[in-house]
């Protein structure tokens, strides 16, 4: 099953619409409470980072029995140094996104702690791409 | 004890999603960053903050926390309230500040 939501940068009212849906499809095919939980908080940070960061984006969530694979592929302004990126607590957002509570430097290692693979690629001055992979008997 | 029983007991405020008023707490969670409750709430427990804008309902419906408690008087906006009521968990408001509310309700669910 393949499942296809459009992200648009800067419009924080939609953030977490991919998150909710696909948290709804999960529940339907039963999957783990706490494995749902733990696609939900990777894929949130996820479509945040597309919103406070990216221009637009495109996130594919490919469900099949033993996982779910998340695609998150934005355009927007790249990640120079994605190591730095990684740190807890290291953020670029601007000073209005850090006013609503985004941009502790929290949303990457969140991903990286709430799935089983997080791979990242970014091209500077052109976009991001951040796949992600969960099984369901983890 | 369900969050009928500590609107009463903190003397709280009900902005909305007044269909979930009956859910069950488990706990609490005090915090700001949006990606600090997203990474460590759990389900069931009350979520105290002072930000009012929609994004909290997003990260209140994934998570399945039974309530938020917005402090120091600050109202939430129209967009907030719409998805409490959608989502069914309640919005709830006090004048107290987050370090008082989050030491009674401690109170209230540890005796």
């Amino acid at each position: 099953m393949e499942f296809k939501y459009d992200v648009e940068g800067g419009n924080f009212a939609k953030a977490g619409h991919a998150a909710s849906a696909v948290k709804k499809v999960l529940k339907q095919l039963n999957v783990n409470p706490k494995v749902i939980k733990r696609v939900v908080v990777a894929l949130y940070e996820g479509e945040v980072n597309v919103v406070a960061h990216a221009f637009k984006g495109r996130i594919i969530a490919d469900i099949d029995p033993s996982r779910i694979y998340i695609k998150i592929e934005d355009q927007g302004p790249g990640i120079p140094d994605i190591d730095l990126a990684m740190q807890v607590g290291y953020s670029t957002a601007s000073s209005k996104v850090r006013e609503m509570g985004f941009g502790a430097g929290m949303g990457l290692p969140n991903m990286k702690k709430n799935a089983d693979k997080l791979q990242i690629s970014s091209n500077v001055g052109k976009g991001t791409v951040v796949e992600l992979t969960t099984y369901f008997n983890s | 004890m369900k969050v009928c029983d500590i609107i009463e007991k903190l003397g709280l405020t009900v902005f909305s999603g007044e269909q979930g008023l009956d859910r069950e707490i488990t706990g609490g969670y005090t915090s700001d960053l949006l990606s600090d409750v997203m990474g460590n709430s759990e389900e069931g427990q009350v979520w105290i903050t002072l930000q009012t804008h929609k994004n909290v309902m997003a990260v209140a419906s994934l998570k399945d926390v039974a309530a938020i408690i917005i402090v120091k008087g600050f109202q939430p906006e129209e967009g907030t309230i719409n998805q409490s009521n959608d989502e069914d968990i309640p919005l709830l408001g006090t004048d107290m500040e987050a370090f008082e509310v989050s030491g009674r309700l401690y109170e209230l669910l540890n005796n």
